[in-house]
């Protein structure tokens, strides 16, 4: 099918419009529904995580304190920012700092607070902080929820010191 | 082999009863877990013995997993396109999971259906439970899901850590790794135009819009996909509720939009909702969108008590079995698309010839 405005291209985007109770159908080729605004599958991000990772990708280097690679599964912060895709778990160790700063963005947090889990095999996973200093964290994110500044600044210096 | 459909617990669809409430706008309900087991590489960087190893170690765990002791296991690379699609068509498995599209079924791609839960395994993370409800009933899916989420939980270690909770594939996942969503209905708001709005609106509110079949897929039939943009930070309840509050006012708007549409264009909507009745009851050949789109207009008519004697239970169960995928397993092979629409075509005017007389 060719695109209803240029006659050139081939149209991808079908819209059906409803105008004072006429319908009419509209197929634009993609560079016709982009001057028109709309979306389409291609210029729109892949994942969710797209449009951050195009901006992390012009970002220089990864944040202090974080592994090049893991040491688990050989993935790089690269590979990431590349796929969005972490490879194992025990990235999330390697890439702690990257990652508790993205996740921030994301999520608006970074502290879980839904159900907990507690077996052996989940103790042993690589990169899970010391207990004082997960408590002192929760505590952080819940200081500044509470808009408790003072606070927050005192439990950050806390943490700083621990790690 | 080939997929008896029969052998899955209520054909894994049990939400096409359109039992719950306001059903007539909000279709299904589901809960979605997403867990990895601990101890493997995350599905991307999986070597194929690992994702052996991952099912064997579901596949063990379940005769000590009370609320999956039902399951049927159905490996994915073991069935063929048409059988993979119908588990597609029938929201059982994800693209990726059936490998549509770009991507080739992957080995050890499996699917769990129990009548309490359905668990992919080897997807983007090892795990996706998910439990579907009929029409609004977010609270029970999430209670349900939890349970058989803590019962595999005792026996599958998962990947948990202290500060980032649940850990997944794609950080947009982490910390609860719960998607809360339901499908809705919005032609009212579609109509009167004012559904983009609306669902900008959704946005503002933390929670996010796809088609019918999540995140890629196109908008048909006026129905949408709504469900939390976040999982992390908020609790597995909190996020639900918050769900919850949203849909029900999402559910207002479009019964807002109704009777507007009732009051402003009454005979224009009834001429229009009736046609795409006749069509359904009559036509020789239906294209895919084209039915999914005058479905959508007999489900406003059914809401709108238009037309009466004609169950949503049909309408759903016309949307998943009336699909490409589903036809072919019925006839026993691949058919083409021009084949796909007169068996559409024939499916459909018996399933309303059978529901009795719709008359006006």
């Amino acid at each position: 099918m060719i695109c209803s405005q240029c006659q050139e291209r081939d149209a991808v985007v079908h819209l059906t419009q409803i105008v004072e109770n006429s319908v009419t159908q509209v197929h634009l080729c993609e560079r016709c529904a982009a001057e028109r605004g709309i979306e389409t599958a291609s210029s729109a991000p892949l994942h969710p995580l797209g449009e951050f990772l195009q901006a992390a990708q012009q970002q220089a280097a990864q944040l202090p304190g974080d592994a090049a690679r893991c040491s688990y599964c050989g993935t790089s912060i690269r590979d990431f920012r590349a796929s969005g895709r972490l490879g194992c778990a025990r990235c999330y160790g390697a890439f702690e700092n990257s990652l508790r700063d993205l996740l921030r963005r994301v999520h608006g947090s970074a502290v879980h607070v839904g159900r907990g889990y507690a077996t052996a095999a989940a103790e042993e996973i690589a990169g899970a902080p010391e207990p004082a200093l997960t408590d002192l964290r929760e505590r952080l994110a819940a200081a500044i929820r509470e808009e408790e500044f003072e606070l927050a600044a005192t439990l950050r210096d806390q943490i700083r010191t621990l790690e | 082999m080939s997929l008896d459909l029969t052998l899955l617990p209520d054909g894994g669809v049990p939400w096409l009863a359109a039992s719950g409430e306001h059903a007539d706008i909000v279709l299904s309900s589901r809960i979605r877990l997403a867990r990895n087991i601990a101890g493997f590489n995350f599905s991307a960087r999986e070597r194929d013995g690992e994702r052996l190893r991952v099912l064997a170690c579901v596949r063990d765990a379940i005769p000590r997993v009370p609320t999956l002791g039902d399951a049927v296991v159905l490996r994915l690379d073991e069935l063929s396109a048409v059988d993979r699609q119908v588990l597609r068509e029938r929201h059982l498995v994800s693209r990726e999971l059936a490998g549509e599209g770009s991507s080739e079924v992957r080995p050890a791609s499996a699917v769990l259906v129990a009548e309490a839960a359905g668990v992919m395994v080897n997807e983007e993370d090892h795990l996706r439970i998910q439990v579907f409800r009929s029409g609004f009933d977010i609270p029970r899916a999430l209670s349900q899901a939890v349970r058989v989420d803590r019962e595999l939980g005792a026996h599958v270690p998962y990947a948990f850590h202290r500060e980032f909770g649940f850990l997944t594939s794609c950080p947009t996942n982490t910390g609860t790794g719960m998607r809360a969503s339901v499908l809705v209905h919005l032609p009212g708001l579609v109509l009167t135009q004012e559904v983009g709005k609306v669902l900008q609106g959704l946005q503002q509110m933390g929670l996010t819009h796809r088609g019918l079949y999540g995140e890629g897929s196109d908008v048909v039939g006026s129905l949408f996909q709504v469900s939390n943009q976040t999982t992390l930070g908020r609790s597995e309840e909190e996020l639900a509720e918050h769900l919850q509050h949203v849909v029900k006012r999402l559910v207002e708007q479009e019964s807002a939009a109704r009777r507007v549409l009732v009051r402003d264009a009454g005979y224009i909507i009834e001429d229009k909702l009736w046609r795409a009745y006749g069509t359904l009851r009559y036509a020789r050949s239906l294209g895919s969108d084209e039915a999914m789109n005058l479905l959508s207009a007999v489900r406003l008519a059914v809401g709108l008590q238009l037309v009466g004697g004609l169950g949503i239970y049909t309408l759903n169960k016309l949307l998943i079995h009336g699909q490409t995928a589903h036809l072919s397993h019925q006839a026993g092979r691949a058919l083409t698309e021009s084949e796909a629409n007169i068996a559409r075509a024939r499916y459909v005017r018996a399933a309303l010839a059978n529901e009795g007389s719709a008359d006006g």
